[in-house]
């Protein structure tokens, strides 16, 4: 589809003019140092949130109160879902998309510059706070990480407006992220690079930009508005004073529904990528791919009370998000048939990357199945607030999100590091995460189903043996991602020179770029065929 | 059975892999959207698993497959977007009509308010105008692993709500502080219970026996300390234990304005008070009275406790609203009020020597 002229991009590099040591870190301006930077960050947010869901796992090993108390349980997974989502999941999309979007629209670098430094060094402050949040008298914040209220205003611990003004850090960081995207793609395309010819990570990403910038103020109003009825005396979502606990809801998943699309858009688009590349053969319908990615993208404003079926709603909107849900079926389920098709008929291999974006697509469409079934209201009574949800959306944001995330590391390794990874040691990886995994998720859907709740530190005894299974498994995918953090090492610091183009497969302008990619990306525009 | 702990080996009626079919029309009905569901998601997850999994071994590259160049069709796009919509709809109308008869809570012959606190659940009969609190009975020991875990481990309570069978019984539920769910799986019921606001459900169960479930919606520290405990007798069992009852709630009346009159010591006062301190108190202010920094006051060289008896009085009768200190009037008896601030005011090295009367603690009550 594309190739480029980098004949001068060697020139440019002799007039790079970064500063050296750390102080190239913090004042950088560069996409491919801020894109490091999220995705460096990331990962090390993936170990904390990982290192506290081996917390929760040791107490649930088995029934009793073992390791720690309840109120420090319910501190490790509210803290364990605030990581994993606003520290690991977004920050490593955010990572992605600087590194690859100025490379495969042709531009030089990302539209706002300064502005994107910024909106990444604020993030590492807002951890900081929440963290710390932690060893405060009392406690961190220990109300789920969907803070519902009143368990997060009249009854939270001390520590609540740590809580709020790091959610409102991470908000702005989000917000500021998404606009450089926007800007970026609509401004910086290379001549010739019309909308329909961006790569589909691209495209996602546009999309994923848009949810983030409608969604995240409606974040920053829920928990301004905790703040100001836990200290300053407001009601709005206490009855006593005229307000009602579920407001809270319905905006918190007025934002939290989108939120769950923000997180798994940019993987389609990541699974697009790498699928047709090691098929050998053109993405299956590219345009129908668009058009499903922004239909999921509407859909997810009129879903959001799916997730408060048993609050009790009136019949007629039960039904409303009822089908409303169940319609984002149909996008997300062709998305997964044209996938199957790029791959019928393909010239396929299984390089880490590939096994990756396979496992996601199996994986990723198990927790699609779950989510259809909970779409239906008078069944999602009796899974609700049960390790069937849990499963579920582990399911889409494990082996979807972070699957994804792995599948486009090793895939886009070589062009960023110019070495090629080592490819044992990533299929190592690979089949202790995807064994580990499933031991660790599956059985949780046979937990839920026999009716265990979630959010509890200890079980009745005939949940017991499913447990330790779970633990076990959970233990086993946590040791298995430090594989992943050697891989990337030992890639970082050497081991065989990647070509330009090291995926036989492999479309796009980044791939037309020498390996490493060299600091500043199209220094001149590229042409594009 | 009263106050008996209940561990009754009638139908349990639990599966560990799947959802339970539970004893209701309604339950059955949700058994089996369920079932048809996920049926229709397995068939499928075999289709286009197979579909792919044909693809990874036979279109390999090391087999020498060569790359085929189409790469769209918009009459395959259309099918399969076609085709799912006719499956949803399909799914769409079972779900519909069980949900309509889910939500229709009318003509029902009992009515029974659910009130969820941290972390019990009070029923009130509206027919009888009597009530009582349902807690957790499984003892901490079992809990902390020093004794051995019963067979009904965290889902046994000190008295469960009896229910007659082949009765539309209707819930009207709601909370005292934070959010809870009642939730009973084999009656296919789970309604959040929110403060301040009244959420109804129901049903109509065909087969007497104990049923168990457990507080679904995160309320707090014990949250997985709530369990939800149903007997469901046949109706003139049900009569004969509603009569039982009526003479409790009697006699206990008279013996409240008995104990008015009574005298408390100090020795029967720190005997009932540490009682009722560990079963309702310790689980925040702590055993020994040391609180958790930051989220419950200790008690232990408290000014509360060691100050102004009235206040103190005062904050155990009536609570305090905006924080997590409940109203205990109605949750205990005059008598077990007066023993519970006097073992306060008297444990730990408190030692203020007051006795709190229970003529003391009735103005504030009621």
């Amino acid at each position: 589809m594309t190739t480029l002229s980098t004949a001068d991009s060697h020139e440019h590099e002799h007039h790079d003019h970064k500063p050296k040591g750390l102080m190239r870190w913090i004042l950088t301006t560069n996409h491919k140092d801020i894109g490091s930077l999220y995705l460096m960050f990331s990962f090390l947010m993936f170990l904390i949130g990982g290192a506290m869901a081996m917390v929760i796992r040791a107490e649930l090993y088995q029934p009793g109160l073992q390791i720690v108390e309840p109120n420090f349980f319910n501190q490790m997974t509210t803290v364990h879902g605030l990581i994993m989502v606003f520290g690991a999941v977004m920050p490593a999309f955010t990572g992605l998309a600087n590194w690859l979007i100025p490379m495969m629209i042709g531009a030089p670098d990302m539209a706002l510059p300064r502005m994107n430094n910024w909106s990444f060094w604020i993030l590492p402050m807002a951890f900081s706070i929440l963290l710390s949040s932690l060893f405060m008298e009392g406690g961190g914040p220990n109300f789920g990480w969907t803070f519902y209220a009143p368990l997060s205003t009249t009854y939270s611990p001390d520590s609540t407006a740590l809580f709020v003004f790091a959610i409102h850090i991470m908000g702005i960081s989000s917000i500021l992220g998404a606009i450089n995207v926007v800007v970026t793609i609509i401004n910086m395309r290379a001549p010739g690079m019309t909308y329909m010819k961006m790569p589909l990570f691209v495209w996602t990403w546009l999309i994923t930009a848009f949810l983030l910038i409608a969604v995240m103020p409606v974040l920053a109003a829920t928990v301004t508005m905790v703040l100001t009825d836990k200290y300053f005396g407001t009601s709005f979502f206490a009855a006593a004073g005229g307000g009602d606990p579920v407001l809270f809801q319905h905006i918190f998943w007025f934002f939290g529904h989108p939120e769950v699309y923000i997180m798994i858009l940019p993987s389609f688009g990541i699974v697009s990528a790498i699928i047709p590349a090691f098929s050998r053969k053109k993405l299956f319908g590219y345009s129908s791919m668009v058009y499903a990615t922004a239909s999921i993208a509407l859909l997810s404003f009129v879903v959001w009370a799916h997730h408060m079926f048993t609050t009790g709603m009136p019949v007629a909107a039960e039904l409303f998000f009822m089908y409303c849900t169940m319609l984002i079926s149909v996008p997300t389920g062709v998305k997964v048939f044209n996938w199957v098709a790029t791959m019928w008929r393909g010239s396929l291999t299984f390089e880490t990357p590939m096994l990756f974006a396979i496992a996601f697509i199996v994986l990723f469409t198990i927790g699609g199945f779950s989510g259809l079934m909970l779409a239906i209201t008078p069944a999602d009574f009796q899974y609700h607030d049960t390790y069937f949800v849990v499963a579920h959306f582990h399911y889409v944001l494990v082996t979807g999100a972070i699957f994804s995330i792995m599948a486009a590391s090793y895939y886009w390794l070589p062009k960023w590091t110019g070495h090629m990874y080592d490819e044992r040691l990533g299929k190592i990886h690979f089949w202790a995460s995807v064994i580990s995994v499933n031991v660790l998720f599956f059985p949780m859907h046979f937990l839920g189903l026999a009716g265990m709740p979630r959010r509890v530190p200890d079980y009745a005894l005939q949940f017991a043996d499913f447990n330790q299974l779970v633990s076990i498994g959970g233990f086993a995918f946590g040791l298995s991602q430090l594989i992943f953090l050697v891989v990337v090492i030992k890639c970082a610091r050497g081991g065989e020179k990647a070509p330009a183009k090291p995926w036989e497969g492999a479309e796009g302008l980044e791939w037309d770029m020498p390996s490493p990619a060299p600091y500043h990306s199209h220094t001149t525009p590229p042409e594009i065929k | 059975m009263g106050t008996a702990v209940f561990t009754s080996s009638a139908s349990s009626n639990t599966s560990s892999l799947n959802m339970t079919q539970g004893v209701t029309d309604i339950s059955h009905r949700v058994y089996d959207l369920h079932m048809i569901i996920l049926g229709i998601c397995v068939i499928i997850g075999i289709i286009v698993f197979g579909a792919m999994f044909y693809s990874i071994i036979n279109h390999r590259k090391s087999k020498g497959a060569q790359a085929a160049q189409f790469h769209e069709s918009t009459k395959v796009e259309i099918i399969w977007t076609v085709i799912p919509f006719f499956i949803l709809i399909g799914m769409a109308i079972p779900a519909t009509t069980t949900l309509i008869e889910m939500e229709d809570n009318s003509e029902a012959d009992i009515t029974i308010k659910v009130t969820g606190s941290q972390w019990k659940w009070h029923y009130q009969y509206f027919d009888h105008d009597f009530g009582f609190y349902s807690l957790m009975a499984t003892p901490q020991d079992q809990i902390q692993n020093i004794s051995e875990k019963g067979e009904h481990y965290l889902l046994e309570v000190d008295k469960p709500l009896v229910i007659p069978i082949n009765k539309k019984v209707r819930f009207l539920i709601t909370a005292d502080d934070v959010i809870h769910s009642w939730w009973v799986p084999a009656f296919a019921v789970k309604q959040d219970a929110n403060p301040g606001f009244i959420n109804e459900a129901w049903t109509r169960v065909n087969e007497p026996g104990i049923y168990r479930g457990q507080c679904a919606e995160l309320c707090g520290k014990d949250h997985g300390f709530m369990p939800v405990v149903v007997q469901a007798l046949p109706q003139e069992e049900y009569d004969a234990w509603l009569a039982t009852q009526l003479q409790d709630v009697a006699k206990a009346k008279q013996a409240e304005q008995q104990a008015l009159a009574s005298t408390m010591n100090m020795a029967d006062s720190m005997t009932l008070g540490e009682q009722t301190y560990l079963a309702r108190c310790a689980m925040c202010h702590q055993v020994g009275g040391e609180g958790i920094a930051g989220a419950f006051p200790k008690l232990k060289d408290s000014p509360i406790a060691l100050g102004d008896i009235k206040a103190h009085i005062d904050v155990v009768v009536n609570g305090k609203p905006g924080t997590a200190m409940q109203a205990f009037a109605n949750q205990l008896t005059a008598k077990e009020l007066a023993a519970v601030i006097t073992y306060e005011r008297n444990a730990w090295g408190n030692d203020t020597g007051d006795v709190v009367q229970v003529s003391d603690v009735t103005p504030e009550a009621k």
